[in-house]
């Protein structure tokens, strides 16, 4: 056993917290906390399993005074501080500020037709026979520092449940707002549980509002019931000094559709960790990603599809350009399971680098066990297309927008994919302003577009 | 307009073009004929400004300007107009977006204001009418899943959305048929007028029974071997190239 730096400072947080900080005093909740942080104080890390990104992060922590917010701020409406500058996307919006659920007077609101939203804390005292059914029911290990982590420390986050036989046609999104002058450690832990027949779409986006070193890793579960329809959106535009963990885990019942798409338009350290298990026949996966990443940005993507049931489909396209000294990781992992017949699992990934400095690496990594399957995985890196290059300046258009109307071409297949034309619409629009240098980190809001309109809205009475 | 004197150039340091002369002025059309592989696409490359070619020695000046001097965008802003023989596939970049930017970049060089998208939309429909392209055609992706005739088509299109000063056609004719002829050739005989010029680069005489050359070039192994009235197209399709070949 080897308590490093990184070891000590978990162990010390979690101390610090478990003095009466965390809010609920459920066993379960302890036990889980407990448990986790057994993974830092006794076991320690394994050295030689830990990867660039754990290292980089572990190095991190050791080298910057990192503090947890301790107590939520007092309540302000969030329009005060945060402009939402989406247009024309009319969705449900819940918020998180420095970790802490924003609310007026109500941590928890159930809407008239079932729906639950709120925060994960209260959701645990108020329904504890509804969460813990779902609550943590990815193993952990020492060698998942970020999992363990979240797990030890984490203090809310977002609960939403969708009762059976509901169709929730409105978008809902979770904004986790980063305001501090603090280096914050923040680890937010939410949980969707959508049930049967129910369909329902989700925007997570994560943003900065001040830019000090902050270390976020997020966890969020998914529990799709049968029939169910689901959709993920993410979009990520974090500033230079911001490590950013979001890792999702969905679950499929039978014939359930789960769709997602995850953009990031700027990283300092960002980490999409996806894994999703087929658990029952005929459930369908579509995984979109799209990272556009320079400077000297990391943005990392790992996919883990596990076909554990026959005759679930799944499909994987990522695409990314890395220019100056970026770099881009992929890493998708099928497993095809024995009893998992007739598995359709496709996987693609395309990457454009745009110097010779920028960097891509792309692991694409197929395991199957059963023999009627059809799988395939491609991966590309290359550059510019030189032809069409000088096809599109023969015709008068400059180097430069040349170039962004190759990018621009490339990247919209995965805005392409989303279905609601709003955010479509938006994404199309961002992607051209991130290509065009426009997009700037100073922006306040990931979705900052040109038209200013303030979005109006009252924490405590969404879907009244 | 365009002057090109001696001009030698090499690919990967084999010559390709072994002293080219050849002078084109306002109002003309000139057609260059000759086998495969005599460097009628090198020049063409070379007057669009392609990079990987090498001028080892000569000179091309264009509208009294050295044509090198220019970036290929320039070239473009300043009139010059290559139509490819194998136009490349762009997926994802609409035609229309295309034009737009390209017509866009080619104003603002020119110090005219851009077309309001209404203005634009209705030149696009009027230039369409010429090549008789169908509307679909303008929606897809640039040369993404055209057919060879579609290509050529749509390479005449941009050429009468631009209008340049001096178009090179390389090779417009080849892989059409007899109706897909006719139109590309109609659509070039609207765009000529007496302040422009044409090359058109051909292997077949077909294509000048519609478009009637003023001058006939013969291009062989990297050299104008014989310049004259378009009958000397006729006498090349009658006796083939072997007839130059043994003079
Ligand atoms: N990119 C290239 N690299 C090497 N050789 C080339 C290249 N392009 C053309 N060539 C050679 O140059 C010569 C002339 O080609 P080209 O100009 O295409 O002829 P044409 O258009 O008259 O058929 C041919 O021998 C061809 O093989
Ligand atoms: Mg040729």
């Amino acid at each position: 056993m080897k308590i490093t730096p990184f070891n000590s400072f978990i162990c010390n947080k979690y101390e610090q917290l478990s003095k009466g900080l965390f809010t609920t005093n459920d066993s379960r909740i302890n036990a889980l906390h407990d448990k986790a942080v057994k993974c830092f104080s006794e076991n320690g890390l394994s050295e030689e399993k830990i990867d660039s990104i754990q290292q980089f992060a572990i190095n991190k922590i050791a080298e910057t005074a990192y503090t947890i917010q301790l107590t939520p701020a007092p309540y302000r409406p969030i329009e005060e501080y945060f402009r939402c500058k989406i247009q024309n996307i009319d969705t449900h919006m819940f918020a998180f500020l420095n970790g802490w659920y924003i609310h007026k007077s109500a941590p928890l609101t159930i809407f008239p037709n079932g729906v639950i939203v709120g925060s994960l804390m209260e959701a645990i005292k108020q329904y504890p026979d509804l969460v813990f059914p779902y609550l943590a029911k990815e193993n952990i290990s020492s060698n998942d520092i970020f999992l363990a982590l979240n797990e030890a420390l984490f203090i809310d986050g977002l609960f939403v449940y969708i009762p059976d036989n509901l169709q929730v046609s409105k978008p809902m999104q979770l904004v986790s707002i980063i305001d501090s002058k603090e280096n914050l450690f923040v680890q937010q832990r939410n949980l969707i549980i959508v049930g049967e027949n129910s369909s329902f779409s989700f925007v997570q986006c994560d943003d900065s509002l001040q830019f000090g070193n902050t270390f976020l890793n997020n966890v969020t579960e998914i529990f799709l019931h049968k029939n169910t329809r689901f959709n993920y959106y993410k979009m990520e535009n974090k500033d230079a000094n911001s490590i950013l963990i979001n890792q999702v885990f969905v679950q499929q019942r039978e014939n359930s559709h789960f769709f997602s798409n995850i953009t990031t338009f700027n990283a300092g350290h960002v980490v999409n960790v996806l894994k999703v298990k087929l658990l029952e026949s005929f459930a369908t996966a579509k995984l979109y990603g799209l990272y556009l990443v320079d400077k000297k940005q990391y943005v990392e993507n790992q996919i883990f599809v596990d076909h554990i049931a026959p005759d679930c489909h799944s499909y994987q396209l990522y695409k990314g350009i890395a220019d100056d000294e970026a770099t881009a990781n992929f890493n998708g992992h099928i497993v095809v399971r024995p009893n998992a017949q007739r598995t359709e699992a496709f996987q693609i990934n395309r990457n454009i680098t745009l110097t010779d400095n920028a960097k891509i690496m792309t692991k694409p990594f197929l395991e199957i066990y059963a023999d009627d399957v059809k799988c395939s995985h491609g991966a590309t890196t290359g550059q510019l297309d030189d032809e069409a290059l000088y096809y599109l300046r023969s015709r008068g258009i400059c180097e430069r927008n040349a170039k962004m109307l190759l990018m621009f071409a490339f990247a919209i297949e995965i805005a392409d994919s989303v279905e609601v034309e709003s955010l479509k619409a938006r994404q199309y629009e961002m992607i051209q302003k991130r290509l065009s240098g426009e997009l700037s980190l100073c922006d306040q809001c990931v979705l900052h577009c040109s038209h200013e309109k303030l979005l109006e809205f009252d924490i405590d009475n969404i879907f009244s | 307009m365009l002057t090109i004197k001696n001009l030698h150039v090499s690919i990967k340091g084999k010559e390709i073009l072994k002293g080219i002369d050849l002078q084109v002025n306002r109002g003309e059309v000139h057609a260059i004929m000759g086998p495969n592989g005599t460097g009628k696409s090198t020049l063409a490359a070379v007057i669009g400004g392609k990079e990987s070619y090498e001028v080892t020695a000569g000179s091309i000046t264009y509208k009294g300007k050295n044509l090198f001097d220019l970036s290929i965008e320039d070239r473009a802003r300043e009139g010059v107009f290559i139509g490819f023989q194998y136009p490349v596939e762009i997926p994802g970049v609409s035609i229309t977006n295309f034009m737009r930017t390209a017509l866009d970049e080619i104003r603002q060089y020119r110090g005219l204001e851009p077309l309001t998208p209404v203005e634009f939309l209705k030149l696009m429909e009027e230039k369409k009418k010429m090549v008789e392209l169908t509307t679909k055609l303008t929606d897809r992706s640039v040369n993404e899943g055209f057919s060879g005739g579609e290509k050529k088509r749509n390479e005449i299109f941009q050429m009468a959305l631009l209008d340049p000063e001096l178009a090179i056609l390389d090779e417009t004719d080849s892989g059409l048929d007899i109706d897909a002829l006719r139109i590309v050739a109609n659509g070039i005989n609207q765009i000529k007028n007496e302040n422009n010029a044409i090359v058109v680069i051909t292997h077949y005489q077909r294509l000048l029974d519609y478009i009637i050359p003023d001058v006939v070039h013969v291009l062989f192994d990297g050299k104008i071997v014989k310049s004259g009235p378009k009958e000397l197209a006729y006498e090349l399709e009658e006796k083939g190239y072997d007839w130059i070949k043994n003079e």
